[in-house]
């Protein structure tokens, strides 16, 4: 089971409230999904500038594999404050620890609203009924 | 989606199957560029099964094909082989191929992708000749031996063919594991080895006894995603990306393989082709990029603020340590060491244009 303290988006990010604000990273799934399970197959990770103003689902960044570049898109809107620019130079991280480490970018959000998106239970559900 | 006979032996040994051209093949079986590395250094074995098979005889069988693709296969020596382009009227590809002259007929490895679609043309083209063609995919296993230790781990399991005196581009037959196999050396990864094709039942063991005789040489099995980055290393043209019906051979730089000699007769795509060939727009190169994103297809290239081409095959490639791509340039910028930038959604990488191949053992 995945971690139960956040909540995840059907395109494999996941979202996390950490006080005023929330922390957005992907899915071991997607991780999985770009490397094939070799995590030497990532190959870069583009992550936005801090005080980009992002909506909801808008595009904020692009993960490469040496086969497919993935878009990278926000669960929910507002200001990112940081970004995790460690994954840049050590992409495994994504692998080994996508949940805490593999953090990709923090943002001061337009709303603390989480409706719409998905717990671990449904994610899970979603994940097996689409593949 | 179709399978190889193979498809067990893939999934045991690891392998993560995709479709590919309506076939389920492995592409990867770990991470692709140390398969890519394996290749260069020691020896890699590709299953080829999805590649499209055909057999062509009757007294027109090379007449036939004279009139279908680039090369002069009159002209071709038995037991050689030329790569050829099969072109529509207006000279843009509908496929390329490998063409193999034998003593009666003539033999053909197409795309996976593009068979059916080949067969059919092939079929509506044939008039008043005398000629049979036969689809051999589905009764035949294709196995690629390449690398480097390639000839030393073929030998061990070859009798009846001198395999050290078989050249570059050359087949013929010979007994690999006790089975009647059609040998040849050629390959679409740069280095030197070996295709070899026999009755598709007999693959899993033919695969083991490779597997096994090749260990000690540090053989390992190589997947599509490998084959991808070898081939680009090695400047060969991947149908879908260098050319397809938008882009013709003469632009696509595969002049080599194109016969405007009149003893080859009239052939499909001929006058729009000469006349490409007089006034050519554009030109395929490589690019190199120092920076850390990799090029893909469709990316385009900047000098300044004017467009002058786009990108149709990029990877990361280990043996040059930098990502490459293989990319058409409007001729002006088309020169060698020409520095241009690649854009990523209006985010610009320094590239410099190269000819191609990037690596080659086999072309130097």
């Amino acid at each position: 089971m995945r971690p139960d303290d956040r909540k995840y988006a059907p395109t494999h990010e996941w979202v996390k409230i950490d006080g005023d604000t929330m922390v957005i990273g992907i899915t071991d799934f997607a991780v999985q999904e770009l490397s094939n399970g070799n995590d030497s197959d990532l190959v870069y990770c583009d992550l936005p500038e801090v005080g980009r103003i992002l909506d909801k689902g808008e595009t904020f960044g692009e993960i490469e594999s040496v086969k497919a570049v993935s878009d990278l898109n926000t669960p929910v809107a507002g200001e990112i404050i940081e970004i995790n620019s460690s994954i840049e130079e050590h992409l495994e991280i994504l692998s080994t620890d996508p949940w805490n480490n593999g953090w990709m970018i923090r943002i001061k959000p337009t709303s603390k609203s989480l409706d719409g998106l998905m717990s671990a239970e449904d994610y899970e559900k979603h994940l097996a009924a689409a593949h | 989606m179709k399978q190889t006979t193979l498809h067990e032996t893939h999934e045991r040994a690891g392998g993560k199957l995709i479709e590919f051209g309506g076939w389920h093949m492995p592409v990867q079986y770990g991470p692709i560029l140390d398969e890519v590395r394996c290749v260069r250094e020691r020896a890699g074995l590709f299953d080829l099964g999805h590649m499209g098979r055909v057999h062509f005889s009757g007294p027109d069988a090379v007449a036939f094909l004279d009139r279908l693709v680039t090369n002069y296969v009159a002209r071709i020596p038995v037991g050689a082989i030329r790569y050829a382009v099969l072109c529509r009227e207006d000279g843009n590809a509908l496929d390329d191929l490998l063409v193999y002259r034998e003593e009666d007929g003539v033999y053909a490895v197409i795309n996976a992708s593009n068979t059916q679609a080949d067969l059919e043309w092939m079929r509506s083209h044939v008039g008043d000749l005398d000629v049979v063609i036969e689809d051999r995919t589905e009764g035949t296993a294709m196995l690629a031996l390449q690398g480097p230790a390639s000839e030393t781990v073929l030998s061990k399991l070859t009798s009846d063919c001198d395999l050290a005196g078989l050249g570059y581009y050359r087949w013929t037959r010979g007994t690999v594991c006790g089975l009647d196999t059609h040998i040849s050396r050629t390959g679409y990864t740069g280095e030197d080895g070996f295709e070899l094709t026999f009755p598709c039942e007999e693959a899993p063991r033919v695969w083991a006894e490779l597997m096994e005789a090749g260990a000690s040489q540090g053989l390992q099995p190589i997947g599509l995603g490998a084959r991808d980055v070898l081939r680009l290393e090695a400047g060969m043209a991947l149908y879908g990306h260098e050319l397809d019906p938008d882009h013709n051979p003469v632009e696509a730089g595969v002049g080599f393989a194109i016969s405007f000699k009149e003893e080859k007769g009239d052939w499909i795509g001929r006058a729009a082709l000469a006349a490409v060939k007089a006034a050519p727009t554009k030109r395929l190169m490589g690019i190199t990029t120092p920076g850390p994103r990799v090029p893909r297809q469709g990316g385009k290239l900047f000098r300044g603020d004017a467009e002058v081409g786009y990108v149709c095959s990029g990877a990361p490639s280990p043996t040059t340590g930098t990502n490459i791509a293989s990319v058409y340039l409007q001729l002006d910028a088309a020169e060698a060491g020409a520095a241009l930038e690649l854009d990523f959604r209006g985010k610009r990488q320094p590239c410099t244009v190269q000819a191609l191949p990037f690596f080659s053992r086999t072309r130097k």
